[in-house]
């Protein structure tokens, strides 16, 4: 025992300085020199792409192409902090049943049709993306309330459906903040212009 | 398709990961290994110790168990004193007392289970300082472990089985740092945030709303956390969260990290032993179970979700959605969920809570089967040889010989040792579940109702006590039951195996070896592993299948039933 406790003691102090410190700082260092926008969260005015926001729906119906839920959860004011998969409902649950059926009806009125990731909770509850066809299906809502033509603003989701990488790793998605920055920029008599 | 051709990519990936990370293993742990040998000896002068000489097993253990425990003290201090300590820029204040023991106990044996959420409750430092050094430092004790054993089967009439700082510290700098490093860069570069910088506040013209963005030091936390099996989150949500895994690609490279250790140690194990095909033979058996419960797991999560389903609201083509991220899909989710939970890992890519039945039953399978499937780092190798030993006793037993394995007689002892190591883990999770689901503190865990309640404290504790820390997240932990029951379930599934382990280590290194005679069972052959798989799924599946029918079962059978 207090032959082992000298060792015990010094291994865990160079440990700790070499895997705690040396290796997490040495690692921020060269993540800030070689990929400064993507290690400070690719960050940009509207805010990250890679963390879901919540589009408010107004009067006149969505004038945003509305993410994964839950909105409202996401977006709160300066202080306020989010925990991120805190929304755990096991797949017989009369809870999410209802959660399900209660989002749905909402969309409907909305004018959406309600998509698979429109009505369920992403992992992180921070999820930056849907499934190109949740995004379809949103297109005429969002041309009525904003007065555009429809087939401008399905040209823009078929613009910005980033396919698997590499052909096969993960699943075809769209990112919703890029796709409502994108809607700015569509006038009411022509297409989008050509996709960023 | 697209699922046929990443598992194409992963078996290719990870053989090469098997012959050049494994003999890579076998040369550092043989000492043939001194690159870095400038850094190396003045640590041993620090510590007071000579790397040439080696322990006996009792030394070994007394050591492991000296370091493991002042391990669990710092790091209990670094989560009660955070708040006064640097790296902090959210404000946070000390973790409270239960939660630090469990957490502290969780990380130093390298299960990562999380009564807390990480973002807003640990500081910047105790992620760094407190969890991600445990996390390089059990992973390496873990691979010291079974690298002790299989010198055990190696060595003929040796009174030592190694030293254990010179392992410790090699495993780390030779093995862990290097390749987590590697890794980080490229996590960062597909959008792996990696920053002391604090949260950021964006208020976003477009909507009026602010948005309060939790950043950290998290890429190359990420890596090791994948790497060493660990699998505790800087987030709450764990690999889920778009800071953690942005991308297809980080998924797919978790994967890789997460096997690449415990599949390799295979070959490891093959060339210190002196015949890789008794490598080949353990790792088949591993490669079979690994198969069948991650088929059962990707095919249950391509189906609808019932309560989704139940709804009647939506077409659900791409399969079961509910808790997993659109840029992954339910298949990919599925497939990295089971290789984190089979190797012990435990980190998500989406909620296993609501997985559908099958999916969770797939999940718990693997943890039930005692984590072998491939395992931990160094724990997935050393549980499969103590079951190794079993199959070859039961072989005996069944053409009336004494069972020899690698040489070496199996006699009384070392089946007493493998058995008890075996049924460690068993014991304690139907126990602890037991008492939990009699206790009124117990039965408040649960955030679902029926038998899914009965399946998140089953899987708590089966996680627990096997290391593993993945979660069917519905169950609320952190409460002074729940820590102190988990951090009992966590140091038995770790301690109460690895010191037979190393018992074993020591008897079998002091033995000679018996010449191969016509008689002796040759445990390179399909036959062995055949017998091998069907040894761990009996003990498993005749402990466990009846608390497993109370749970994923009764729920996968309730057809048109919701609780």
């Amino acid at each position: 025992m207090k032959s082992n406790l000298r060792p015990a003691i010094v291994a865990s102090a160079i440990l700790l300085v070499l895997c705690g410190l040396a290796y997490p700082l040495a690692g921020t260092g060269i993540s800030q020199l070689l990929f400064p926008h993507q290690a400070n969260g690719s960050l940009n005015r509207y805010g990250s792409t890679l963390i879901g926001q919540s589009w408010p729906v107004g009067e006149s119906g969505p004038q945003w192409f509305q993410g994964r839920p839950d909105g409202s959860v996401l977006t709160t004011g300066p202080g306020g902090v989010i925990v991120s998969g805190t929304e755990q409902l096991g797949p017989r649950s009369k809870q999410l049943v209802e959660a399900v059926a209660k989002r749905a009806a909402t969309l409907k009125r909305e004018g959406i049709v309600p998509a698979n990731d429109l009505v369920t909770y992403s992992g992180s509850l921070v999820d930056p993306d849907i499934n190109p066809a949740a995004a379809y299906d949103q297109v005429n809502a969002i041309a009525r309330a904003r007065g555009l033509p429809p087939a401008a603003l399905r040209r823009l989701v078929t613009s910005h459906i980033e396919e698997p990488q590499f052909g096969f790793l993960g699943a075809a998605y769209v990112n919703v903040l890029d796709l409502n920055v994108a809607l700015l920029h569509v006038r009411r008599s022509a297409g989008p212009p050509s996709s960023n | 398709m697209d699922l046929a051709l990443t598992l194409v990519l992963l078996l290719l990936v990870l053989a090469v990961a098997w012959r050049f990370l494994g003999s890579y293993l076998a040369a550092v742990y043989d000492g043939r290994v001194s690159w870095l040998g400038w850094f190396e000896r003045p640590v041993y002068r620090l510590l007071g110790v000579d790397p040439e000489r080696e322990q006996s097993w009792q030394r070994y253990t007394g050591s492991l168990a000296v370091f493991s425990g002042v391990a669990i003290l710092i790091t209990y201090a670094i989560f009660r004193f955070q708040g006064s300590l640097p790296f902090n820029p959210q404000h946070l204040g000390a973790v409270p007392p239960a939660l630090s023991w469990n957490t502290a106990v969780s990380f130093v044996t390298n299960t990562n289970w999380q009564n807390y959420a990480g973002e807003s409750t640990m500081s910047y430092l105790s992620q760094m300082v407190g969890l991600t050094v445990q996390q390089f430092v059990s992973a390496s004790v873990g691979i010291a472990v079974a690298i002790a054993l299989v010198r055990g089967f190696a060595r003929k009439g040796s009174p030592t089985i190694g030293n254990f700082w010179v392992d410790l510290i090699r495993g780390v700098i030779y093995v862990l740092i290097p390749v987590a490093f590697i890794a980080g860069i490229v996590f960062v570069g597909q959008g792996t945030v990696q920053t002391l910088a604090g949260p950021a506040v964006i208020h976003n013209p477009l909507t009026g709303l602010s948005q309060v963005i939790l950043r950290g030091p998290v890429g190359f936390m990420e890596t090791i956390k994948q790497l060493g099996t660990n699998g505790g989150g800087f987030f709450n949500a764990n690999g889920a969260h778009p800071f953690e895994d942005p991308t297809a690609l980080t998924l797919f490279l978790s994967i890789v990290l997460l096997l690449a250790i415990p599949v390799a140690l295979t070959y490891t194990f093959g060339k210190m032993v002196g015949n890789i095909r008794q490598g080949v033979a353990v790792l088949a058996a591993m490669i079979v179970l690994f198969g069948a419960w991650t088929a059962l797991t990707v095919y249950a999560e391509s189906q609808p979700n019932p309560a989704v389903s139940a709804a009647h609201a939506v077409a659900q083509h791409q399969g079961n959605m509910e808790g997993k991220e659109a840029r992954f899909g339910p298949q990919q989710t599925a497939l990295y969920n089971a290789a984190s939970t089979e190797t012990s890992t435990g980190s998500v890519a989406g909620a296993n809570d609501s997985f559908n039945p099958l999916g969770g039953l797939g999940l718990l399978a693997g943890m039930m089967m005692g984590e072998v499937s491939p395992g931990g780092v160094g724990s997935g190798l050393y549980t499969i040889l103590l079951f190794a030993l079993l199959a070859v006793f039961i072989g005996g037993l069944m053409i009336g010989r004494t069972p020899e394995y690698l040489g070496k007689k199996i006699q009384a002892p070392e089946v007493k040792l493998a058995s008890f190591a075996v049924l460690v883990m068993p014991i304690t999770v139907l126990v602890l579940t037991a008492l939990a689901v009699s206790l009124h503190a117990g039965r408040a865990g649960p955030s679902n109702a029926g038998p899914h309640a009965f399946s998140e404290i089953l899987y708590a504790f089966t996680s627990q006590g096997n290391n593993n820390g993945s979660a069917f997240a519905g169950l609320n932990g952190n409460t002074a039951f729940y820590n102190v029951t988990g951090s009992i379930a966590m140091l038995i599934g770790r301690f109460a195996i690895i010191v037979p382990v190393l018992a074993l280590a020591g008897v079998l290194a002091a033995k000679h070896t018996v010449p191969e005679g016509l008689g002796t069972f040759k445990t390179d052959t399909p036959l062995f592993t055949g017998i091998l798989i069907s040894v761990i799924v009996i003990v498993g599946g005749l402990t466990f299948f009846p608390a497993v029918s109370l749970g994923p079962i009764i729920e996968q059978l309730s057809r048109h039933r919701l609780f």
